[in-house]
């Protein structure tokens, strides 16, 4: 079976130069750091906030952060993962205020009610993407990250739809490495057991419960 | 090994983090076990759904926008802040 590799791969000491070159108050060199990754940033902001304007805000709040903290950025990391960092924390601000009656933190022990094997084992057959079209997919995939707990959500879009190695989300989200596996698997379980609920029973046609 | 134990090494298994025995251990365990076969695969498409959805792509337009307003007040932030320009 293949494995999952990460997608992103950038070549720090580029990376380094623009970020020097924007200490030494070059904005031009920023705003090629806002080019590169203001994409990432909106993309971890929308998944981890669940919400387009909070989105905009958190990509403007971070980059303004950054910069106005560059000075601060010691070097002994990608910029791109302090600027996760900091975007991470943005969001999950914004989340706190939006459901203040409920405890956001990445450093709650997330239990979830089960995590024993799951029981439901048939395939996905055919492809989802065969069975859905873009916009009903799009709709349950969107739907179904919604639900899961935002500690979940975050290890999940940074390890899996980013790229980031498991060492880098850990330091993007002061988590341990196995903290984040931890929530990786649960995660990846957990989504993988409401997507079932959609892709199996379809699969298996006239044979619904 | 276990089913349990299988689905503990789940995540390294689907990364590629596993030292070759270990890996050859799980590989076995797949061979005979259909429903960790099965929760393994679906795991792997589920994140290669997710990875491969597009879900938030900023539009070019509102990708302007927000650039342009961090510029804009990344300038006034220099202005107001000499020592940090």
């Amino acid at each position: 079976m293949s494995t999952i590799q990460p997608n992103i791969e950038q070549p720090v000491s580029e990376e380094m130069q623009l970020v020097r070159r924007a200490k030494r108050g070059d904005t031009q060199a920023f705003e090629e750091l806002v080019r590169r990754y203001d994409r990432n940033v909106f993309r971890i902001a929308q998944h981890i906030t669940q919400n387009r304007e909070d989105a905009e805000d958190v990509v403007q709040e971070a980059f303004l952060k950054a910069y106005s903290n560059l000075e601060k950025f010691q070097e002994q990391s990608k910029f791109y993962t302090w600027l996760v960092r900091i975007a991470v924390n943005e969001a999950l601000m914004k989340l706190r205020r939006r459901k203040p009656e409920r405890t956001v933190s990445l450093d709650e022990d997330v239990k979830t009610e089960d995590d024993s094997l799951p029981r439901e084992v048939a395939d996905w057959s055919p492809n989802p993407e065969q069975m859905y079209n873009q916009a009903e997919l799009r709709d349950i995939l969107t739907r179904t990250i919604q639900g899961l707990p935002a500690g979940f959500r975050t290890v999940f879009v940074l390890r899996d739809v980013e790229g980031l190695s498991t060492e880098e989300t850990a330091d993007a989200l002061e988590l341990s490495i196995p903290a984040v596996k931890s929530r990786l698997l649960r995660a990846r379980l957990q989504l993988r057991d409401r997507l079932n609920r959609f892709f199996q029973k379809k699969a298996s046609g006239d044979g619904d419960q | 090994m276990k089913c349990n134990e299988f689905l503990n090494e789940l995540t390294n298994y689907l990364d590629g983090a596993l030292d070759a025995r270990t890996k050859s251990e799980l590989d076995e365990h797949l061979a005979w076990c259909h429903n960790c076969y099965v929760v393994c695969d679906t795991t792997r498409k589920t994140i290669e759904i997710y990875r491969n959805s597009e879900l938030y792509e900023l539009p070019d337009d509102l990708r302007t926008r927000l650039r342009s307003a961090i510029m804009s007040k990344c300038a006034a932030h220099k202005k107001s802040d000499p020592a940090a320009g």
